[in-house]
């Protein structure tokens, strides 16, 4: 453990840590003021429009809207670090009842497409830098270059047409997970969502492997293994691919975050319930506390994403845990 | 000295500016990769600007039976609701290139200001304007302009600020990234000793230094802006709910796939040509512009 010089690697990871935190305060002023601003009061969209003055006064009282608004963003963070996310305007209940069994639906369309994207562009990439020039490369190239155009919507959309209603109809089009049933009771319907996250992925992840690959089969050390008469094989998984991974973690980091984004619309395609459907209706419902609640979520999920890309590129390449 | 800076920069700023981004126009077009996308891409913003002059029907005119099949007097059928599909699409395309457009072009010019600014600043603003930037990247970009959305309707200027907003930070990020190695060369102090302002050192000597790389953020701005306010009309969420909109008429028709495919696999096939082509664009200056950057490394 000593080649980790755990005080470099340690004050880095803090540093790191310190700027997320920063990063989630400022983004919870954002999400707070920029929800201060919607319009129509949440005392009277509940109350509905013939509601008496009397009983507006008291719910504004006790959903704090009466008092000053630093006051109410103090008890809306304090309430966060507590766990509680506030309640439901439209549904009546806890935001974090109303998201939790969506947000476990939500996670297993995402870490099913980062566990089956990642190493398979990971592959994909390197393979192409081991050929490069070659058919391989350049078909896979061009192939992730014209995936990664598309929008996501587009791409879930040609999939729904080529395998559920149009060319083959072997897949099922919607992906409603009813309530109290779980995804995986009905893993057919996940295959188009995830398939179409996967292909969302792929090309970025491969692209940045390729790149890196490229540049680390070219470089000093992978030559001085080669020369030393160490196999082929021992050259590239021992060497050369462990430094080429660095900045695909980056990459993938980037992505997983933008995943979290991205369910959003691809849900909705294929009437998903999970967060993705939830943004949706609580935008339309004006629903407050629950986009604030999403919105803080998706950002905790870039500033964790990021961290653990930080860490993970140090531990795992040999040049930078010697340099820090 | 005050003499020398302005006969000499004005010229470089001609000579330097507007001959560099246009010769790596120039040079991408030698990529076949490049050509098919300018082709392409002229196909569907052609097919967007004459569309509604050569349209059969209008986009809201009910010409027969909902999801009548392809032939007769609609060429590619009828929708869910009886138009012309054929004269929907050619109707559809304008609004989300106008606005992705000019959505892009906002956030190209803000966040390669942010990023000029900061790379060139070198001090505690730097790092203040590009955390502001994290913090915006920090939220997903479809729920930045859905919450926009939310918050003000789905008007036009809403969901191009929102995108423009969220545009920004990227770019920044790749402006400041190009400018930093550029901010420590020798010519840039120069300009500084003979008094050049700084305005002029940003857009004369840093700004054209970093073209090249913009210009690939830009193409890829411009594809994601596509899909980003496609996406958001396919939400439901457009300045026009049931007008012809390439992104609304894939949502109207989606139920009726199995009747006729038409009504959706026409705007999906307009709208994945559109961002091929601005992705095989973009990539053709990327390459082009590695390309030029190597060769400079070498001399």
């Amino acid at each position: 453990m000593n080649r980790f010089r755990p005080r470099g690697v340690w004050g880095f990871i803090l540093r790191r840590l310190l700027l997320g935190i920063l990063v989630l305060i400022l983004v919870s002023v954002l999400v707070f003021l920029a929800t201060q601003a919607l319009p129509g009061d949440p005392a009277r969209a509940i109350l509905g429009r013939n509601a008496n003055p009397a009983s507006l006064a008291a719910l504004r009282h006790q959903l704090h809207l009466d008092r000053p608004v630093a006051d109410q963003y103090l008890t809306w963070v304090t309430g966060l670090l507590h766990g509680n996310l506030g309640t439901s305007l439209e549904a009546q209940e806890p935001v974090s009842t109303l998201l939790a069994p969506k947000l476990v639906n939500s996670a297993v369309l995402v870490v099913l497409a980062a566990v089956l994207s990642i190493p398979l562009s990971i592959a994909i990439g390197a393979w192409a830098a081991l050929k490069r020039e070659k058919v391989f490369d350049q078909s896979s190239s061009n192939l992730m270059l014209l995936l990664a155009a598309l929008p996501e919507f587009v791409v879930a959309l040609v999939l729904v047409i080529l395998f559920a209603t149009t060319v083959f109809h072997v897949l099922p089009a919607i992906s409603t997970v009813p309530p109290g049933s779980r995804p995986w009771n009905n893993w057919v319907a996940l295959v188009l969502p995830t398939i179409t996250l996967v292909i969302a992925v792929a090309p970025y992840v491969s692209r940045i492997m390729r790149a890196s690959m490229i540049e680390v089969l070219e470089s000093d050390y992978v030559e001085m293994a080669r020369l030393k008469g160490l196999p082929e094989r021992t050259v590239l998984i021992r060497h050369a691919l462990p430094n080429a991974l660095g900045p695909v973690f980056q990459v993938i980091a980037l992505n997983l975050a933008y995943l979290a984004g991205g369910i959003i619309i691809v849900e909705f395609v294929f009437n998903y319930s999970g967060i993705g459907g939830a943004t949706a209706e609580a935008v339309v419902n004006h629903d407050l506390p629950v986009i604030q609640a999403l919105a803080m979520l998706l950002a905790a999920v870039y500033v964790v994403v990021n961290l653990l890309a930080d860490v993970a590129t140090i531990l795992v390449t040999p040049k930078l845990r010697t340099r820090l | 000295m005050s003499q020398v800076s302005d006969v000499a920069i004005p010229d470089a700023e001609v000579a330097l500016s507007p001959v560099r981004g246009a010769s790596l126009l120039r040079r991408s077009l030698r990529l076949w990769r490049t050509r098919i996308g300018v082709a392409l891409v002229g196909v569907i913003v052609l097919l967007a600007i004459i569309g509604p002059y050569v349209a059969p029907y209008g986009p809201s005119t009910p010409v027969g039976a909902p999801n009548a099949d392809p032939g007769g007097k609609a060429v590619l059928g009828t929708d869910y609701l009886g138009q012309d599909v054929l004269s929907r699409v050619l109707y559809g395309g304008g609004s989300i290139l106008v606005m992705a457009v000019i959505a892009t072009a906002l956030g190209l010019i803000g966040g390669a200001a942010i990023g000029l600014v900061a790379a060139y600043s070198r001090n505690a603003l730097d790092d203040v304007l590009m955390r502001g930037m994290d913090v915006i990247m920090a939220l997903p970009s479809i729920l930045l302009a859905l919450v926009a959305v939310a918050i003000v309707g789905p008007r036009a200027w809403v969901i191009v600020a929102a995108i423009a907003l969220t545009t920004a930070p990227r770019v920044a990020r790749v402006a400041r990234g190009a400018a930093q190695p550029v901010v420590e060369r020798d010519f840039i102090a120069a300009s500084e000793a003979m008094g050049v302002p700084r305005w002029r050192i940003l857009s004369g000597e840093l700004l054209p230094n970093t073209l090249g790389p913009l210009m690939v953020e830009a193409s890829l701005r411009l594809t994601y802006s596509i899909g980003l306010i496609a996406g958001l009309a396919y939400l439901g969420l457009s300045p026009n709910v049931n007008g012809a909109n390439w992104g609304t008429m894939i949502k109207q028709n989606q139920l009726v796939l199995v009747v006729q495919p038409w009504g959706a696999v026409a705007p999906i096939i307009a709208i994945a040509l559109l961002t091929m082509g601005t992705g095989l664009i973009g990539d053709g200056i990327a390459r082009t512009a590695a390309g030029i950057d190597r060769a400079r490394g070498e001399e």
